[in-house]
């Protein structure tokens, strides 16, 4: 044996242990999954969503999007840099995760985590950004002096050529960098829905809807992180926003929400109709534990109460301050929704015993490194990056902001 | 090539290599620690264990002698096998209680309660890693840290385990926890140290009743081949596919 065991371990499973209902196995008491693991999903499920909107703008030819493109591609990058951070943070030993990279098991669904993030983050978002960027990295660096001038050449890869030719192959390559980069976004978020539905021991994961449901979710959830953005920014800068944009995003975003609803439904639908062994259990879950975080955040007000904003802003002639209100709440109470999505995933998986005979109680720490404390850290660090990035690479083009093109 | 290239790329490549080759030895170690016991051929073997439901009294010694001989943390949270408690009344009512997780004191106090005329029948069920033949923790653990031996045992290398906990979600039995002291998973081996060896698992080896029957499932003579033939045996969950070879003679439908 080595190590020492971390401060109040016994403690909290003493606690957990006495706030236990019916029988559980004894190696149940601890939640193994915590915190950290429901941001996780939550992160990887904004990066996912906010690329496929932006996918909108250049393989479907949105344009009332455009206004948007490059928030929604700074987003998803920022919210990817730190997608990884919960999981190396959870882990007994961080120090030996270059082991899935080292020695993967082909057979595991997490094994293949470090590969499609890398994918998704070197193969995609970091390419399509640069694309998107080069033409006006490289006027930015010819405009800059010291430092910022060496700082932007080095951001444009030290390349100079604008020409209208040169220009045209980074538009005609960063289209093809997105369409590859739509399945892979599926993909990347479709695979963690699969790292749950994939395990049959637990019949709170293990269906085979938990990847469709998790790719609209994440889609739901990152369009509605981009609107949510897009308000905050202008409103920072006092500028107006492009209602058309945002009419059109707000069409998107419903019709997500009702993708997402109908495929929850489903799933639970499904569940309470073959009424196999589990769902007694499952019921006293939903009922016992769940019930504030799932029947009220997730399904109340994080989902049904936005679709009938979204809705009714389409159905009725209102003013622009008054959409722009609606829009607003129902982005904030969406990320609410989509959060305790993910926690009725991730801890009520772990709230009910596999005997089927018991509940268990989560008691979550409020500091220390599986906490509340952290977990707000990681939360608000892709707001920080998104606010650097967002300072360097301007989601303004050029002639807006008043600067010749060459 | 002149000179100063040569030396330039020697420089990297003898270390890169080198990292390279004990990077190999690595990936290659699990494979390797099965054979180093001498004289033990692992393909002669196919380990599995009998529980004869009736015979188990519940005294826990199997648990002390468990937890004392694999170096098992002794607070009730951290368990390689354990035994359950099941009432079921006339009714119809079943109470399952975990009797590991109690203290001595506990236990004995319940021993002295008056019987309760409207229990129809109690027994006990030992509980422990069921050695599935199909593991999905193995199938899961995304370093190949858990791996099936090739005498059927189920080990976790906690030299190279990350932590993650994968494994422990995806077992269905409860079997597997995290070892406070080393932050790996960790779980019953079949005192793989012993059975090697010729030896028995220490539950075995101090059950009273002989309740735990450990066999080689390849061995025609083997006492768990012939108990398989006397009792009718049962699996727990066979509808999850996991192919335990642990293997419990007369259980009652209510156990899980």
């Amino acid at each position: 044996m080595s190590g020492a065991i971390p401060a109040g371990l016994y403690e909290q499973l003493a606690s957990s242990l006495s706030h236990v209902q019916g029988f559980i196995y004894p190696n149940e008491v601890e939640t193994h999954w915590s915190i950290l693991i429901v941001c996780y999903p939550y992160l990887t499920g904004i990066v996912a969503g906010a690329f496929i909107l932006a996918s909108l703008v250049k393989v479907f030819n949105v344009v009332e999007v455009q206004p948007i493109y490059r928030l929604a591609l700074l987003t998803a990058l920022s919210f990817m840099l730190i997608a990884g951070m919960p999981l190396q943070l959870h882990l007994g030993h961080p120090e030996r995760a270059y082991e899935i990279f080292m020695t993967p098991q082909p057979t595991s669904a997490m094994a293949m985590f470090g590969f499609v993030y890398l994918w998704y983050l070197l193969g995609i978002l970091l390419i399509e950004v640069w694309l998107e960027y080069r033409q006006q990295l490289v006027l930015m660096a010819q405009e800059a002096t010291g430092l910022k001038k060496l700082l932007y050449r080095a951001l444009s890869l030290f390349s100079t050529d604008i020409s209208p030719e040169a220009v045209a192959w980074d538009h005609r390559a960063s289209k093809v960098v997105t369409i590859i980069g739509i399945p892979s976004a599926f993909f990347l978020h479709g695979y963690v829905g699969f790292i749950f539905g994939s395990v049959k021991a637990n019949p709170w994961w293990g269906s085979v809807l938990m990847p469709i449901v998790f790719l609209m979710s994440a889609i739901v959830s990152g369009i509605a992180m981009v609107m949510l953005v897009y308000m905050v920014i202008s409103l920072l800068r006092n500028e107006k926003l492009d209602m058309r944009c945002l009419d059109k995003v707000g069409l998107f975003l419903l019709v997500a929400i009702i993708v997402d609803f109908a495929l929850e439904a489903l799933d639970y639908i499904h569940r309470i109709y073959q009424s196999e062994e589990s769902i007694k259990i499952l019921g006293q879950l939903v009922l016992v534990k769940l019930f504030w975080s799932m029947v009220i955040m997730q399904v109340a007000l994080g989902m049904l109460l936005p679709l009938l904003i979204l809705a009714l802003v389409r159905s009725k002639r209102l003013n622009e301050d008054m959409r722009k209100l609606m829009y607003f709440v129902s982005v904030l109470l969406i990320e609410l929704g989509i959060f305790s999505m993910r926690w009725n995933v991730v801890i009520g998986g772990q709230m009910f015993s596999k005997s089927f005979r018991g509940l268990m109680a989560y008691k979550m720490e409020l500091t220390g490194i599986e906490s509340l404390a952290t977990a707000i850290v990681l939360l608000s660090l892709p707001f920080i990056v998104l606010t650097v990035l967002h300072h360097l690479l301007p989601t303004r083009w050029l002639e807006q902001r008043g600067i010749a093109a060459h | 090539m002149n000179k100063r290239d040569f030396l330039k790329d020697a420089i990297l490549f003898f270390p890169a290599a080198g990292v390279l080759q004990a990077l190999a030895c690595k990936a290659e170690g699990k494979e390797l620690s099965a054979s180093t016991t001498t004289g033990y051929d692992q393909s002669q073997h196919w380990y599995g264990m009998g529980i004869d439901v009736d015979k188990c009294i519940g005294c826990n010694r199997c648990v002390e002698a468990c937890k004392a001989e694999n170096n098992v943390p002794s607070e009730p949270f951290f368990f390689r096998t354990w035994i359950e408690r099941y009432t079921i009344k006339a009714d119809g009512e079943v109470t399952v209680e975990g009797i590991s997780t109690k203290t001595p004191e506990q236990r004995i106090a319940e021993q002295n309660q008056p019987i309760d005329p409207s229990v129809l029948r109690t027994f006990f069920v030992p509980k422990l890693c069921n050695q599935c033949a199909h593991p999905p923790c193995v199938q899961v653990c995304p370093v190949g840290a858990t791996f099936q031996t090739k005498d059927g045992v189920v080990l976790v290398d906690e030299t190279r385990c990350i932590g993650c906990r994968y494994c422990i979600q995806a077992c269905p039995y409860g079997a597997r926890y995290l070892n406070p002291f080393t932050r790996t998973a960790d779980k019953c081996t079949f005192c793989y140290h012993r059975i090697t060896k010729g030896m028995l698992p220490a539950c075995v080896e101090v059950c009273p009743t002989e309740a735990r029957i450990f066999g080689d499932l390849k061995a025609k003579s083997d006492r768990l081949v012939r108990f398989q033939r006397r009792n009718p045996i049962s699996v727990l969950k066979p509808d999850l596919n996991t192919e335990p070879k642990v293997r419990y003679a007369k259980l009652d439908g209510e156990v899980r």
